[in-house]
């Protein structure tokens, strides 16, 4: 791993902090694994493991209804499990932030994450999310940050896909 | 066995004299309509939608007001879409956190279809798998679980869903009823903000 790209991990972390996101909803994922280190070792936010991403959505309705702000760390196969509850931040009209790191997207090796990786950007577009798309290490902070505002100041549901082009595909033993 | 127990009866006494510091969730369908024969307020948040998430609501918002009360009340139907968010809730072990679920042993909205909570000897259009809720959320780690089937039991129900330290999780066998629904508001906007309002003040 090369030190940029330790970089943008870590300006995620301070991004999320900066914006007093205080609830961290994730299921373990390798790509967000140092974020998700950095949440649970962190004072002033709770890192919340889920069984499935959909609980997320609600999670984050629930902190919302108590004035605290949440964030959501998923994979692309996860927007799948996610669908009807997506749907919640259009109904009530409440912010969703959700950093998702791509599967199926450039380079993947596993074809059975292909599908949903690239239905992904779709699914979150017709269920009524904002989605940006990060492939250069310098976009990711800037990127997190208009998302952040964006959802946090409009009520609305705003997704990063964080592309293969930066996390890299896995390589299952292959390069 | 055959449930006595009527649901609104279980919702009234659960929201008697509510203060201000009692925040209730309510699944979409029946639970919705119950809390709002009990009497609607702000600190109410009736569902219409979004089946398997009512658990999970209830535990954001318990984590973020630690000094208030969150009370869950949902059905069978929505409990058993969302049961891994019982493992959730055990893994955060929030004190003030309430979980009722009303389990009549049916899909209410649609017709009445068994869910798998009805008996396996039900008859063949009316199985259902024999799941118990309570042994389900004992094994997701949450440790303070009971079933309430009587009318006795009904008082120290209230008291444990109102005070006593969570998680709570209660499974309460209630009767088959139709009843006339009591319809809250429908604005998701609208129910999402009075809410706020009234835990948070003017914003």
């Amino acid at each position: 791993m090369t030190m940029a790209t330790a970089d943008w991990r870590e300006q995620i972390f301070e991004t999320l902090q900066g914006h007093d996101i205080r609830q961290v909803y994730y299921v373990p994922d390798a790509g967000h694994s140092k974020l998700i280190e950095a949440c649970q070792n962190s004072n002033s936010m709770r890192a919340i493991v889920l069984t499935t991403e959909e609980e997320a959505m609600a999670g984050t309705l629930g902190a919302w209804l108590g004035g605290e702000k949440s964030v959501t760390l998923m994979q692309s196969s996860g927007v799948g499990n996610c669908i009807n509850m997506l749907g919640l931040s259009k109904t009530l009209r409440y912010p969703m932030l959700m950093l998702i790191t791509m599967r199926g997207d450039f380079g993947e090796m596993n074809p059975w994450q292909n599908a949903m990786g690239q239905a992904t950007p779709k699914v979150l577009e017709a269920t009524g999310c904002i989605v940006f798309a990060v492939d250069r290490p310098e976009d990711v902070q800037p990127t997190v940050n208009a998302a952040a505002n964006m959802a946090f100041e409009g009520n609305q549901a705003v997704a990063v896909l964080l592309r293969q082009k930066l996390i890299g595909a896995k390589s299952f033993g292959k390069n | 066995m055959t449930a006595t127990l009527h649901r609104r009866d279980v919702v009234k006494a659960l929201m008697q004299d509510p203060t201000d510091d009692l925040l209730v969730i309510a699944g979409l369908g029946q639970c919705t309509w119950d809390i709002t024969a009990a009497g609607d307020r702000p600190q109410n948040l009736p569902l219409w939608g979004g089946m398997g998430g009512t658990v999970m609501i209830g535990l954001g918002l318990a984590l973020a007001q630690p000094r208030k009360r969150v009370l869950v009340i949902t059905g069978d139907g929505d409990m058993l879409m969302g049961l891994g968010s019982l493992a959730t809730v055990a893994a955060q072990r929030s004190a003030n956190l309430a979980i009722v679920v009303l389990d009549n042993e049916k899909f209410g909205e649609t017709g009445n279809q068994a869910t798998h909570t009805a008996p396996v000897a039900a008859g063949p259009s009316d199985r259902g798998a024999g799941t118990d809720l309570t042994a389900v959320a004992r094994g997701c780690g949450i440790a303070d679980c009971a079933t309430v089937t009587a009318e006795a039991e009904v008082a120290q129900l209230v008291r444990d869903a109102r005070a006593k330290a969570g998680p709570i999780f209660r499974t309460v066998k209630v009767m088959v009823e139709t009843l006339p629904a009591a319809m809250p508001p429908k604005d998701g906007a609208h129910l999402k903000d009075r809410f706020r309002q009234a835990v948070l003040g003017a914003a």
